[in-house]
């Protein structure tokens, strides 16, 4: 940059290591008193924790396991199936980042990187072999997208994911005399944790933004089924709909249709998670000012395409943050399904310390466990910010 | 079928009410093609609702509205054809925010009248042209002052090919800088034969450019008359005191 010298500029303060800690640190005297202090508590719980994951931490109840954590009791000559949707999900996830910049573009670049670093991890060269095809296919995947970043591919793409969901559930659950069927009651572990909850999120948006619209009908029909599913689904506790979904659905169901237990609480979650998020929406659909409809209808737009290219995109971005609040609570809560005899990463936790091998390796378990839900729940959180960022252009 | 001297807005007998207050008492105004005509009064008399009314985003009462030969009622295919012959110019612009300037310009056309894009941009960039911010088209609105919105708003509504444009207070939101580029703007507009109305407190801009200048008072037309009697020569005695009271300080 070329700024002219005659310019004010704000003054720069500049301090070295040393002055700066004076100033901060350790000046006035009590200021150092609590420096000290603060430091020796540090040290001291510092030097527990960190002995205690070194040394006497028992890790193996968690490497031993690896695999029940992962994918629970899916049977391991099938496990080429969960490595064949995952590499969908990389192939999907690479395409997504090089035909959209941004968000999408360093989520894809993120888990490349993660990818490598699991590399490094020691398993067995099947493993890495999988591990392998995924980053080529995430990265083909960018490399594809941004060679086609037309209009027709982003739809393609979008469609893609669309049909990745049911393509991903029949893949692991087999037909017969495609695939020999696997008992969603064998999911388990983060695999059907992470099946519980993207299916429930991605299912239960459209449902809820419906639900959203619905509830400000000018049809009274519709107006009142909205605000009885809302209203109701809302007053009931998660585990009773999950209950209902479990016990009471089959009653309901006509003979000889059997859903299974992991996509009967799929639909519970679905359900329930819609409520909430129509309620988030409603917030957001009464954020836009008349002035934007009445703009609209003025240009003869009708209510539809007023509705879908005028107020939607403005209200959807605004519950950015309230539905990836309520999607990250929907990704815990998935632990819940323990009451139907699902066994997701918490249950397969509970399962793995009933071994009498690891007996009272609380501490390990746990702490890995959340420390898995620590990194997704955080990953949805930093992805909403950037989305909010990268839609916010412009905006006031 | 509609010829040229023909009146291209019919109002008879306009009533209004929100709730049990009595709005619009009785409103008869007739516009003729190609026709200029300004709308002043008071605030709270009733102006702005009135002219709402002609693109049905107010709903009347009772009376007829009709506009180029076709009538306002709860028909839905009529208030879409009315709709789109008439452009409407708002107060606070109302642009849409989520989208860029050309993106606010060509969303009509495209969806309303099913233009291809490359028609929609090339139209949405002549008009920008025609109202003097070509270099805008990629921003976004809130990236623009206040004149250069309202600017936009003209264009947005001009894309959609009108007869009849609708100004409903279009300078009563801006700097004083600004309204002097969007009263430019609009008196071109009235010099290309366009119908318009115009509810607008900018005497200097009535005087110049309006055919005829209504009155507006309690929710009915006080006084009508071309710019010169309506100035120097008011009739009535309500109308005079609205004048004194806007003309001098």
């Amino acid at each position: 940059m070329n700024i002219s010298s005659n310019v004010p500029r704000p003054p720069s303060i500049s301090l070295t290591p040393w002055e700066w800690m004076r100033k901060n640190l350790l000046s006035p005297w009590y200021n150092g008193l609590l420096t000290l202090l603060t430091l020796g508590f540090l040290y001291g719980v510092g030097k527990g924790i960190l002995t205690w994951v070194l040394k006497e931490a028992r890790w193996e109840v968690v490497t031993d396991n690896f695999r029940l954590f992962l994918v629970g009791q899916y049977p391991s000559d099938q496990l080429w199936r969960v490595w064949l949707g995952l590499l969908g999900l990389s192939l999907l996830l690479g395409l997504t980042g090089g035909v959209w910049k941004g968000t999408a573009y360093s989520f894809a670049r993120a888990t490349l990187v993660a990818l490598g670093i699991f590399l490094l991890v020691p398993a067995s060269w099947g493993t890495r072999t999988w591990l392998i095809a995924n980053g080529v296919a995430l990265a083909g995947g960018i490399l594809a997208g941004r060679r086609f970043r037309s209009r027709r591919f982003q739809q393609g793409v979008l469609a893609g994911w669309l049909l990745y969901f049911p393509l991903l559930v029949f893949l692991l659950r087999g037909r017969p005399p495609l695939l020999s069927p696997v008992e969603p009651g064998l999911w388990g572990g983060l695999l059907l944790t992470f099946l519980l909850a993207l299916v429930s999120i991605v299912l239960s948006f459209p449902i809820g933004v419906l639900l959203a619209l619905g509830r400000r009908s000018a049809l009274p029909a519709v107006r009142l089924f909205s605000v009885l599913y809302i209203e109701v689904i809302r007053g009931v506790p998660l585990v009773t709909v999950l209950f209902m979904a479990d016990i009471m659905l089959p009653l309901f169901l006509p003979e000889g249709l059997r859903v299974d237990r992991a996509l009967r609480a799929m639909m519970g979650f679905t359900l329930f998670s819609a409520a909430y998020v129509a309620e988030n929406v409603r917030g957001g659909l009464q954020a836009i000012p008349a002035g934007q409809i009445e703009a609209a209808h003025a240009l003869g737009l009708n209510s539809f395409q007023t509705t879908l290219f005028i107020i939607l995109p403005q209200a959807l971005r605004l519950v950015i943050p309230a539905n990836v609040g309520q999607f990250i609570s929907l990704f815990k809560d998935t632990s819940l399904v323990a009451i139907m005899g699902l066994l997701e990463l918490l249950g397969i936790g509970k399962a793995v310390l009933a071994n009498p091998a690891y007996m009272g390796l609380y501490r390990e378990v746990y702490l890995f466990v959340a420390l898995v839900y620590g990194i997704f729940s955080y990953a949805m959180s930093y992805a909403s910010l950037r989305l909010e960022k990268a839609l916010g252009v412009g905006e006031r | 079928m509609s010829g040229e001297t023909e009146d291209i807005i019919i109002c008879e007998d306009v009533h209004k009410w929100f709730g049990v207050l009595h709005v619009l008492r009785g409103v008869n105004l007739r516009v003729r093609r190609g026709e200029v005509v300004v709308i002043c009064g008071p605030s709270g008399s009733g102006k702005s609702t009135f002219i709402r009314t002609i693109n049905r985003l107010e709903t009347h009462q009772r009376g007829r509205i009709i506009v180029d030969g076709i009538e306002l009622t709860d028909d839905v295919r009529n208030i879409a054809a009315v709709r789109s012959e008439i452009g409407m110019v708002f107060q606070q612009f109302n642009l849409f925010p989520h989208l860029t300037v050309l993106q606010n310009i060509t969303l009509a056309p495209m969806k309303v009248r099913q233009w291809p894009r490359e028609k929609a941009e090339r139209v949405a960039r002549e008009l920008l042209e025609r109202v003097g911010i070509p270099e805008q088209a990629n921003k976004y609105p809130a990236q623009l002052s206040g004149g250069q919105q309202q600017r936009v708003a003209i264009a947005r509504a001009l894309a959609m090919q009108p007869k009849i444009m609708l100004f409903d207070e279009p300078t009563s939101a801006l700097d004083p800088e600004m309204i002097k580029e969007v009263l430019d703007v609009m008196r071109d507009l009235a010099r290309s034969g366009m119908t318009m109305i115009v509810v607008t407190h900018e005497m200097g801009f009535a005087k110049e450019v309006a055919d005829r200048i209504c009155f507006f008072a309690d929710g009915v037309i006080v006084e009508e008359g071309t710019p010169e009697e309506f100035f120097s020569n008011p009739k009535e005695e309500r109308t005079r005191r609205f004048l004194s009271q806007i003309l001098t300080h």
